[in-house]
């Protein structure tokens, strides 16, 4: 956003005004996620930072969280259950959902609109509602307190991630492609694996990622439907705030933030292979 | 832990191995280790129970124990496993008001005391032994309980300390910030003792709209400097960090932390509200559990319990056999609710007035809290 | 051409052209729906099912009618004016007799105990004794309990017995039924779930107008950056949008409370003093504080891709044309955001007064929502009846506002990351 030069001085000093008013909203933005990396190391058990870290005293610094997190069965416990749901879910839910997508961008699709919006409506129900519902009905035929409900249950909120992302990649895909491989001698088989999937495959994957954060972050559903079988993270997390805060939390957190940027990432760099692949100009 | 973890396995391994030495003499054990689920409170009372009742128990009997710290949603889930028809707890550890409510709906057996529970070592029967309310259609006492007032004597000139429940209500003498439970219970009953009513008519009166509102105009005066906590993890805490100079409190959380973590914490016992808490099986998980049951319910075992918690048995037998605290040697005596001295002004609670009224209060309650 | 009315165009087969055509667009049609319908098989049964199950729940009354079946075929034809016969008070002993020996009368006790206080113990007093009761019953019932003595707990009993019931509707909007069948509002020290819907609602207004407030700036940043730049700051945004939300409500609770990062730099620059910490959590501060964040993400990335569709020399144009910055800007380019601005707002709106988790945990006493409500019910009073009859009306406002969404922007239409 440079600044025209026919600018006057009240303009430049606006300009000015407003890129300070965005420094601030992104310190706001970015800034609480940053504060709690270094607590997260602090060697007492405190939420704040202690005089030694203010002065960068090595005596200040511990991994004790750290350690507390790895040598503790309910956390290892409940990171497990977190992944064996999640990926189980986003498995189901890709499968389910990439079909789906397939026959979504079909141009004969019968009423698109109206099935379109109900694969969407568990992101948009509120996930209270979602899990008072799935509570009530889950227990009426044997599936609340299972591994298989709270999969079940994950899997419908990460379908609709899935559904818009491959529908949105299918949208841009361009079918003249697939004639092309056909005139040029493909089979439908291979002209599925070489040309189709490749260049659907960064949708996919964005939309299973999506699946797998919806169900690892998830807590509400779970603290309902879910039995003690079924810990997860979150709700660990969940019950240490509420019960007592201790800064193993916060070294859970940092934890979380890393792989959230893994996950940022990957993502990254799977749109730009994907546009690469469509020919769209990266910029 | 890590100790109770390790005689835990000495206590499996050596029974596994008296097993084997039996079965290869070709007795065969009558009956097979299982796996008890039992749903408890969590933190150091689960600790307690599992001290007394499940490590011999498991050294006795080779039965493995799970325990699940879900007693604060017992009743709840029990529903839910019940409607879905897969009931996966064998034991719940809950209130009498919830128990009393549960056996209503046919969730938990109900049970022949005497038939089932073991007498006391002179021979009183259970029916006798056990202290009053202690024994319900489906509910089995194992601990007296209290709720207190507690404070932090470092917030009090020395020769200014409180004593009384009118103490709590006073903010001129007394100042600084109250923690109290987030609920009516034991609040509505404290406000008008404080307020002048005599203990025996407490909860006469609060069934009258004038005792309701009198109760709530008494907590009006220091609605502005109280802390509402939810968790019972949290007065401890609080007093500590002396984000309040009083809490209401569980007493066995402010014993731990006066004897275990050593902070300078005092029990106001003037009013306490005291009552039960003990056992209930669901319904068809009576046969499984039936020998844990008489077990963990016996006269030494309750005693045993009291070394770990401050926490009064629920047999009148046990008195005798309380001794010290497992951890520091202090006599626990004087720590229990129901000690001469710290009952003398005790209330027992009216479970029967809270299963009425407590959706109405507590809606009332809620909205006194918003205004 | 002239010829096509008489002689139609066909396939190399032999078949009319329309009908080949109309053929393979069946197929491809029934291809569609046969991709999509596992899919849907899969919604109705984990989703879509359950909603309506707790629909049906907010209106079922089965307790009365199911456990006190005589009872009810006795107050047939009673007039409510005065206590009921005889027969219906031995009707009643009958009922209660069964219940106790079935031990299945708890939920009936609870169920009458929503509508009049006292009504549990009633019930389950009455029921232990009921066994050895003695005929008059009427006599021995009013004996064992008062409530059966008194004209509304018939009326409540004949009114009850209707296998679908209002009531929790009129609870969850504070209303209930008097004695002499009228609704009127409950007494107001019981009033609470009208103003917690309010407070719900206005807060989520409030977070809604500050997440449109910082993020506008920001997308028009993003939107006007070179897209190598724009790319780089939208990291920025998207770092938080894919964070736990665990972990950010967490942050805030480090950062705002009194013992927290905020406070502690306060005092150390001696802006505040040791003693008089600001309260920033556990009120309505911080929810709407940590909710704005949480949501700023929502709020910014549609505006950013309406902005993006701006040419940017429209407000050049408008420039040249002679107009002022702050003229250009209403003038020209605000106008053209509003799309984007209707999408995020409805998009926030919507999902801050779904939230549990962060009220929940920052929100104490005065920033609680409804939701936390919904989870009491379930959880702690355990009248799922009333859990459901909130959620109900809470899906009904959010299922209004997303057709309003859908309507202006489309499902569609909504990007991810």
């Amino acid at each position: 956003m440079a600044i025209p030069s026919y600018a006057t001085r009240g303009e430049r000093i606006w300009h000015t005004v407003f890129l300070g008013i965005c420094t601030l909203v992104f310190l706001f933005l970015v800034g609480p996620l940053l504060v709690i990396i270094p607590l997260s190391f602090n060697a007492e058990p405190y939420f704040t930072f202690s005089e030694e870290m203010l002065t960068l005293d090595p005596a200040g610094y511990s991994l004790r969280w750290y350690q507390d997190f790895f040598t503790s069965s309910e956390w290892l416990g409940a990171i497990k259950n977190s992944f064996i749901i999640g990926i189980a879910s986003t498995l189901l839910a890709t499968v389910l959902g990439t079909v789906a997508a397939l026959g979504l961008s079909s141009r004969h699709m019968p009423a698109r609109g109206a099935i379109m919006a109900m694969l969407i409506s568990p992101m948009i129900v509120p996930l209270i509602i979602s899990a008072a519902a799935m509570f009530f009905f889950f227990s009426k035929i044997n599936l609340a307190q299972t591994y298989l409900g709270v999969i079940l249950a994950h899997t419908a909120l990460g379908i609709p991630f899935v559904v818009i992302t491959v529908t949105a990649t299918l949208s841009s895909f361009d079918t003249t492609l697939i004639r092309a491989a056909h005139s040029l001698g493909a089979n439908p088989t291979r002209t599925f694996f070489k040309v189709v999937l490749p260049l659907v495959t960064p949708g996919v994957v964005s939309g299973a990622l999506f699946a797998f954060i919806t169900s690892f972050d998830e807590v509400v559903v779970v603290l309902f439907i879910a039995g003690p079988e079924q810990r997860t993270m979150p709700i660990q997390m969940w019950s240490g705030i509420r019960e007592q805060i201790s800064p193993t939390i916060l070294a859970v957190a940092t934890l979380l933030v890393l792989l959230s940027m893994l996950l940022l990432t990957t993502l990254e760099l799977l749109r730009r292979r994907g546009e690469r692949l469509r020919g769209v100009s990266p910029g | 832990m890590n100790s109770s973890l390790r005689s835990f396995r000495k206590g499996t391994l050596g029974t596994a191995v008296a097993l084997v030495g039996m079965s290869a003499l070709g007795l065969s054990a009558t009956a097979q280790a299982e796996t008890l689920n039992i749903v408890s409170w969590g933190g150091a009372y689960s600790m307690s129970q599992h001290e007394a009742y499940d490590k011999p128990w498991m050294e006795k009997t080779g039965d493995e124990i799970v325990n699940i710290d879900r007693s604060g949603n017992a009743l709840a889930g029990l529903r839910a496993q019940s409607q879905a028809g897969n009931v996966t707890w064998d034991l719940v550890d809950m209130l009498p008001a919830d128990a009393m409510i549960a056996c209503d709906e046919g969730l938990i057996e109900p049970l022949d005391h005497d038939e089932l529970l073991a007498d006391a070592p002179d021979g009183t029967p259970p029916s006798e032994d056990f202290v009053d309310g202690g024994l319900d259609d489906c509910f089995v006492a194992s601990i007296v309980y209290s709720n207190i007032v507690a404070y932090n004597t470092e917030m009090f000139p020395e020769d200014q300390q409180p004593s009384t429940i009118e103490d709590v209500f006073d903010l001129e003498n007394y100042p600084g910030k109250r923690a109290l439970l987030r609920k009516p219970i034991n609040n509505l009953e404290w406000a008008l003792i404080a307020d002048g009513v005599d203990r025996n008519d407490v909860y006469a009166m609060l069934e009258t709209e004038e005792g309701i509102q009198r109760a709530f105009a008494k907590l009006d005066t220091i609605k502005d400097e109280v802390i509402w906590w939810e968790e019972g993890a949290q007065p401890p805490q609080l007093l500590a960090d002396q984000e309040v100079a009083f809490a209401s409190a569980y007493n066995g959380r402010i014993f731990n932390a006066m004897v275990t973590e050593d902070q300078p914490f005092e029990i106001i016992w003037d009013a306490q509200v005291f009552e039960l808490d003990g056992w209930v099986v669901p319904t068809g998980k009576l046969d499984k559990v039936k020998d844990y049951l008489y077990f963990a319910t016996d006269t030494q075992r309750l005693a045993d319990q009291a070394k770990y918690i401050s926490y009064g048995p629920a047999r009148k037998s046990s008195a005798d056999y309380v001794t010290t605290h497992a951890e520091t040697g202090i006599e626990m005596e004087e720590h229990m609710p129901t000690y001469g001295p710290n009952f003398e002004t005790a209330l027992q609670k009216d479970d029967l007035f809270w299963a009425d009224f407590s959706d109405e209060l507590t809606q009332r309650f809620d909205a006194w809290l918003a205004q | 051409m002239s010829h096509s009315s008489s002689e139609p165009l066909t396939t190399a087969d032999g078949v009319p052209l329309k009908v080949s055509l109309r053929r393979a667009v069946r197929r491809s049609k029934l291809k569609a729906l046969l991709l999509v319908s596992p899919l849907l098989a899969f919604l109705v049964i984990a989703f879509v099912m359950p909603i309506f199950d707790m629909l049906w729940r907010s209106v079922d009354n089965p307790e009365v009618s199911t456990h006190l079946s005589r009872t009810v075929e006795a107050l047939k034809g009673w007039d409510g004016e005065s206590l009921p016969e005889e027969l219906a008070f031995a009707a009643l002993v009958e009922d209660l007799r069964e219940g106790q020996e079935e031990r299945n009368l708890g939920l009936l006790s609870s169920r009458l105990n929503y509508e009049k206080s006292g009504m549990r113990s009633a019930i389950s007093r009455t029921a232990r004794r009921a066994a050895d009761l003695e005929p008059p019953f009427r006599e021995s019932l009013v004996e064992a309990h008062r409530a059966w003595g008194e004209l509304d707990t018939w009326r409540l009993i004949q009114r009850e017995a209707r296998p679908y019931t209002p009531s929790y509707y009129l609870a969850a909007v504070d209303r209930q039924v008097s004695p002499e069948g009228e609704i009127v509002k409950v007494p107001a020290h019981l009033e609470i779930h009208v103003a917690l819907f309010w407070r719900t609602f206005w807060m989520s207004a409030v977070i809604t107008g500050l997440t449109l407030l910082l993020g506008y700036p920001i997308a028009y940043l993003l939107a006007t950056l070179p897209l190598r730049r724009s790319n780089l700051l939208m990291i920025l945004v998207l770092l938080p949008f894919w964070t736990s939300l665990l972990v950010r409500t967490t942050t805030w609770i480090a950062i705002l409370q009194s013992q927290g990062v905020l406070n502690d730099m306060m005092v150390a620059i001696g802006m505040i003093a040791d003693e008089a910490r600001w309260q920033m959590i556990h009120n309505k501060v911080g929810t709407i504080v940590a909710m704005t964040h949480i949501l700023l993400p929502f709020m910014i990335l549609p505006l950013y891709s309406v902005m993006k569709t701006i040419p940017p020399s429209y407000m050049r144009a408008a420039r040249s044309l002679g107009g002022k910055p702050l003229l250009s800007f209403r003038r020209v380019y605000f106008p053209l955001t509003i799309p984007g601005i209707a999408a995020g707002g409805i998009l926030v709106f919507i999902l801050a007064i779904g939230y549990y988790i962060t009220p929940a945990l920052v929100g104490g006493q005065s920033g609680r929502f409804i939701t936390n409500y919904i989870a009491y019910h379930m959880q702690t009073s355990l009248n799922w009846g009333l859990a459901a009859a909130i959620a109900s009306i809470l899906l009904f406002v959010v299922i209004v506002f997303y057709l309003i969404f859908n309507r202006l922007i489309g499902v569609d239409k909504v990007k991810l990351g």
